[in-house]
């Protein structure tokens, strides 16, 4: 085990990839020279050169376009989108081309390529810059969505990204590059998608949390056992397309309450979809309502008081779950 | 005038073209008697563009086009049979059903496909490029778009990035004046296409593209240039489409004399005359290439009319590759029970109940007349019959040309 935080991870993963597979290259705004915005790319350029490691101009459509042809082409391209935000001007080639082709065309071309994008607020970045967009491509046929929480589902997720055939959305989140976490040596250690972890096992109460709300849903889960005794299941489900949902609801028929937490828009969220799967598929072991925590329903305000205000935090997650245990404790 | 090539090639263009005029004319009444469905774009009047692109380019170059390109494949080797099976929806055309006739593809022929969003193929054309240049490959990308595409975001950002990164591609606009119902002067600024790449540092040039011959050897020069000097280039290529932009289209944006006047510069029937006056085709085989075009498209029809609907346990195939070490890709929410199929094409029960409902909602669907989709809901003001009567003079008016 080595200790890293997530951004050497992810840098790793890719730099152990190109290793392997000559046909693995990397390309986005500020990859090459400048490194990556957030770094994540750094020693690229050294190790592999120009060819690999390019640079593109400011051209999101374009970019992810040009990956999808290559990797129709037979290359395995792993596109950078400065972030989630920007993804917006991509959105007809990832919707209508990287995840359409391969149905549209019955299988004749493949689209193996990873489109990561890093994401989420509380840097003060305001409307434009602070998007969580998990639930906007989980909506899309076709598409693989991977959202990592620690450095070692990072490095083992986008090693199984780059060498899965299918598009893959690969959403990291802007607050956890920083984030130290132990991380397996070996280079075999590549994560199946569709495999939930269970951070924490408790009996009381199921929490689901997304991305950064994974860590803030551990948190929240200590309080808990702290203050009000109250034991919570801890569930990140690091993929959300394919979704484990097998032991989410295991999880549930044990505790018989959920509560699922994300950064994003409440409306159609990533909560709302799981809160009817468990619904529908778990009703009979349900004690109380599944509760959600997301973020405000508003556009990322600046300020730092605003901003915090419109973020799920633990306080959110305690109190949501107390709610479904609500004449039981 | 560009010089005639051989007799065997001056045969095989002009074979090419009847085909897809031939196939064209077939699709658009297959269309009004409701077998194919949706939007239906033909090329008619466009085929020395094709033709003479697809001729000069080996089989191992990309060829990517837009949503009008049931031509562009038959034109890269692609049985016709199997394009009509498309647009029949049916399991042995060239998707399987999935696409439709704006969303062709045949990997064997490297046609790369269709696209039915404007100007999305176009950085698509600049990754296969890549793929090739970065493999130290041969092949060149031809990609092909119609005068429309040059105003989207993507030819300016994909011009770009081929001009900066010397990508193989020859990028085609296929000029025929209109982006869909609005004239080429009312869309674009700069109506000389062929500059528009200029401030990119990416040369065009024009050519005529009712004139296979001066296709061929503009294509010719943009093939080279990217393949012997890794250098992107564009062409504009001036053409016509008789039809309307697609079959449900009423056409009150232009004059029917001003479609007649470019019927006079018909590809085909210069091009006869052309091989005929200069000996180097005789009357009995431009009549030979004219039917076994017209056998060609009749074979298609009864083919596509004999091919099977795709299965209802289809559905779900393709929607992933599977990777092995596997992955296990979720299918469909909407099945009561979690599932994780290892095979990703495997239907749950739920999933095939619901299937099944809808599919039998298509048996409703009405033989004969073909709703306009563009006017569905607006049935009552006669709008479609309208429209209908006019495709179907049309129609006549080519079987007599």
């Amino acid at each position: 085990m080595a200790e890293l935080r997530m951004r050497e991870a992810l840098r790793d993963a890719m730099a152990e990839e190109m290793r392997r597979d000559e046909g693995v290259f990397v390309m986005g705004e500020d990859v090459a020279v400048f490194q990556g915005a957030f770094k994540v790319t750094e020693g690229l350029l050294d190790e592999f050169g120009e060819r690999r490691v390019r640079d593109t101009p400011i051209s999101e459509n374009t970019i992810v376009g040009t990956g999808v042809g290559a990797a129709m082409g037979g290359l395995r391209p792993v596109v950078e989108l400065m972030t989630v935000n920007f993804s917006l001007l991509a959105l007809d080639q990832i919707v209508n081309h990287a995840a359409a082709i391969p149905y549209m065309f019955n299988g004749q071309a493949k689209v193996p390529m990873v489109i990561r994008m890093p994401g989420g607020g509380g840097h003060q970045l305001g409307p434009t810059h602070s998007h969580s967009f998990e639930a906007l491509y989980l909506q899309v046929p076709g598409l693989l969505v991977a959202c990592p929480s620690t450095p070692a589902d990072g490095k083992a997720l986008l090693k199984a990204a780059i060498r899965d055939d299918n598009p893959v959305i690969f959403i990291e989140h802007e607050s956890l590059y920083g984030v130290k976490g132990e991380v397996p040596e070996s280079e075999d250690e590549v994560l199946r998608f569709g495999e939930a972890a269970v951070r924490r096992e408790g009996g009381d109460v199921t929490i689901v949390g997304v991305l950064k709300m994974a860590q803030v849903a551990e948190q929240a889960a200590a309080k808990l056992t702290e203050d009000h005794g109250v034991e919570a299941e801890v569930i990140d489900p690091r993929t959300l397309r394919p979704l484990d949902l097998d032991t989410i609801l295991e999880s549930v028929r044990k505790t018989n309450r959920a509560v699922i937490v994300e950064e994003g828009w409440p409306h159609g969220g990533v909560g709302a979809n799981l809160a009817t799967l468990i619904t529908e598929q778990a009703f009979d072991h349900l004690d109380a309502p599944v509760q959600r925590v997301t973020g405000a329903d508003v556009h990322m305000p600046y300020s730092k008081r605003l901003e915090q205000a419109a973020i799920p935090h633990e306080e959110h997650v305690v109190k949501a779950a107390l709610a479904t245990l609500e004449g039981a404790i | 005038m560009a010089d005639l090539p051989d007799a065997t090639t001056c045969y095989e263009l002009l074979a090419r073209m009847s085909l897809i005029r031939r196939f064209e004319e077939e699709a658009g009444r297959q269309y009004q008697r409701a077998k194919a469905g949706g939007f239906l774009h033909l090329a008619i009047g466009e085929e020395a563009t094709i033709v003479g692109t697809t001729s000069v380019m080996r089989d191992e170059d990309f060829l990517i086009g837009s949503y009008r390109t049931h031509g562009h494949a038959i034109a890269r080797g692609t049985e016709p049979q199997r394009v009509m099976a498309e647009l029949f929806g049916r399991v042995d055309g060239t998707s399987g059903g999935r696409g439709g006739s704006m969303h062709i593809f045949d990997v064997e022929k490297r046609f790369m496909g269709g696209y039915g969003i404007v100007g999305g193929n176009l950085p698509l054309a600049a990754g296969l490029g890549l793929a090739s240049q970065y493999k130290g490959e041969d092949a060149v990308t031809v990609c092909m778009f119609g005068d429309g595409a040059s105003n989207t975001g993507n030819f300016g950002e994909t011009m770009n990035l081929a001009a900066l990164w010397k990508l193989p591609v020859l990028f085609l606009v296929e000029n025929n004046l209109y982006g869909m119902g609005t004239a080429v002067e009312r869309h674009s600024a700069q109506t000389d296409l062929s500059k528009k790449a200029e401030g990119y540092g990416i040369p065009g040039t024009r050519a005529d593209g009712m004139d296979v011959v001066a296709v061929r050897e503009n294509v010719a020069e943009g093939i080279r240039a990217a393949r012997e000097e890794d250098r992107p280039t564009l062409l504009e290529v001036v053409t016509y489409r008789y039809r309307g932009h697609s079959a449900a289209d009423p056409e009150v944006y232009r004059e029917r004399e001003e479609v007649e006047e470019w019927r006079e510069k018909d590809p085909i029937e210069t091009f006869a005359r052309r091989c005929v006056e200069a000996g180097v085709l005789g009357e009995r085989e431009v009549q030979q290439a004219r039917d076994a075009a017209e056998a060609a498209a009749s074979a298609a029809v009864e083919f596509a009319e004999a091919s099977p609907e795709p299965p209802l346990d289809t559905m779900y195939e393709n929607l992933y590759a599977l990777t092995d070490p596997g992955g296990w890709y979720a299918v469909d929410e909407r099945s009561p029970e979690p599932h994780r199929g290892e095979h990703e094409g495997q239907m749950p029960d739920a999933a095939r109940e619901l299937a099944e409902a809808g599919a039998a909602y298509a048996e409703q669907a009405d033989e004969g007349q073909r709703p306009n989709p563009a006017l569905q809901g607006d049935a009552q003001d006669g709008a479609e019959s309208r429209i209908s009567a006019d495709r179907e003079a049309g129609d006549e008016a080519e079987d007599l040309g």
